[in-house]
């Protein structure tokens, strides 16, 4: 696996849209940082931003990469490995290579701010911890998309739409059923449609380590009256794992069934 | 060697296999011949494990190969369809390839013989049909396998790569290699294949020599054998 994974990771991190989305990262954060010339507040502001826009790299580099790469993994197929091995191989080396994009993209800016000398270090890493598992996640579901649809249009079509029910109209529809049904109590319902959505997740966790009620929102005070501040974050982290592995188990088992 | 009993595979509602049986006991050539979509491919990914089929056993030297990958150490195979990742070069591909199986490899002799040295540092995208063929070739034979499975193999070959080709298949047959081989060219079958399977309707039509062939459609040359066939179906 670690050879195939070593294929790939290079091959995209030689490729020049690596380039272009580690560079994107570099202005967002030197612009937001001395623009703003205040850690907590470009960290919210580079919150809103990677939740919504990692998700979207992630699925475009994923779906694209599969499609691309299908005479590699041909031949790949015809060698003595494994289809899983091949599979989570590319998979991670896609995942690693933009998460790597992200970490020294969004990192240097930082650094060079003197993020080390201040508090907000955690909530930094926090930041980038959400990033790299959204990376993974979207990438993962990316992946699992391709494998089910021959056709690369619909692959693509299927992965931005899922994309843009996660990052938009999932909280639309939410906000909508909340209206409606207002006189019932929703509590645990939205409890648990919350869990159901990594890049909702993603918000509550990062707010919750901010501690800003204001930004919260109603499913992330839920969260905080719920589960207290730790209690929801370690929650909301263990179901990003859960939101990782599942695609990846998903990716598995198309693999195995999928003739070439 | 390879022994395939009872294979089926539906592609959706396509019927492609419909109990394809044989057995390969020695080494030797085998011609997989039949008209366009008789399933020549699919059966040669299947042994391969890259088609799965619905149901049927394949055997490799007794073992079975059905949802295994180690036994693709003992197979080389070469793709209908040369097609290899764009931005590598030949020499970068070779290298990967020969890394990934970690197996002694004798490229450069395959190299010189079909004269690839100029290509070596070219990208893939760059290269002709001919020459991502040879390339294909090279990666295919570069391993020592018992058993090689080529589908097409002299698609978009020139005439002298075409002898080298033969010469290869013909070297290979002396060390008592198996090799399979799907093609439309009925001469190369003439000159290399000990038996001709014949697919039709998913199923193995005929079974036997070249003369065999000939006789039993009492016709002259290989071709017309092979039409009279498929014109009194």
């Amino acid at each position: 696996m670690i050879k195939i994974l070593k294929y790939s990771f290079f091959d995209l991190i030689r490729s020049r849209w690596s380039y272009v989305y580690l560079l994107f990262y570099l202005i967002i954060g030197f612009a937001l940082l001395f623009l703003n010339n205040n850690l907590s507040k470009a960290i919210i502001t580079l919150m809103n931003i990677v939740v919504v826009l990692v998700p979207m790299i992630g699925t475009i580099f994923g779906v694209m990469y599969y499609y691309s790469s299908q005479e590699f993994t041909e031949l790949l197929l015809a060698q003595p490995i494994k289809r899983r091995t091949i599979f989570l191989g590319q998979y991670l080396g896609i995942a690693l290579s933009l998460s790597f994009s992200l970490l020294v993209g969004l990192g240097i800016p930082f650094l060079a701010y003197g993020l080390m000398q201040s508090g907000e270090i955690w909530n930094f890493g926090l930041l980038l911890i959400v990033g790299t598992f959204l990376t993974f996640i979207f990438v993962a579901l990316a992946f699992a998309i391709s494998l089910r649809n021959e056709n690369k249009i619909k692959g693509f079509g299927y992965g931005i739409l899922l994309w843009l029910f996660m990052a938009v109209i999932y909280d639309g529809l939410f906000l909508i059923l909340l209206v409606t049904f207002d006189d019932y109590p929703l509590d645990k319902f939205t409890l648990a449609a919350s869990f159901l959505n990594p890049i909702d997740l993603s918000r509550i966790l990062i707010l919750l380590k901010l501690d800003i009620s204001a930004l919260l929102g109603y499913t992330g005070a839920l969260f905080q009256q719920y589960f207290g501040t730790g209690t929801g974050m370690i929650m909301s982290l263990s179901s990003l794992a859960i939101w990782t592995v599942v695609p990846m188990w998903m990716i598995v088992r198309s693999s195995g069934k999928k003739d070439f | 060697m390879l022994s395939i009993k009872n294979l089926h595979k539906k592609f959706g509602k396509l019927k492609v296999l419909d109990g394809v049986s044989f057995d390969i006991p020695t080494s030797g050539t085998i011609a997989v011949l039949g008209p366009n979509g008789s399933g020549k491919t699919t059966i040669m990914k299947c042994i391969l494990g890259m088609v799965i089929p619905n149901s049927g056993d394949i055997t490799l030297n007794d073992m079975p190969v059905l949802k295994q990958w180690d036994y693709r150490r003992e197979i080389g195979y070469l793709p209908q369809i040369a097609q290899f990742p764009d931005n590598l070069t030949v020499q970068e591909l070779i290298n990967m390839i020969k890394d990934l199986r970690s197996a002694p490899a004798n490229e450069s002799e395959l190299i010189d013989r079909f004269e690839l040295h100029p290509f070596l540092s070219q990208k893939l995208s760059n290269l002709s049909g001919g020459t991502k063929q040879k390339v294909n070739i090279v990666l295919t034979f570069m391993f020592d396998c018992p058993l090689y499975i080529l589908d097409e193999p002299t698609a978009g070959l020139d005439p002298i790569s075409m002898i080298r080709l033969k010469e290869l298949i013909d070297r290979k047959k002396n060390e008592e290699k198996t090799i399979i081989v799907t093609t439309h060219i009925m001469s190369l079958v003439e000159e290399l294949a000990d038996e001709i399977f014949f697919l039709l309707d998913g199923k193995i039509y005929f079974r036997g020599t070249v003369d065999q062939l000939k006789k039993e459609t009492i016709q002259e040359d290989l071709e017309h054998a092979i039409a009279n066939i498929l014109t009194n179906d």
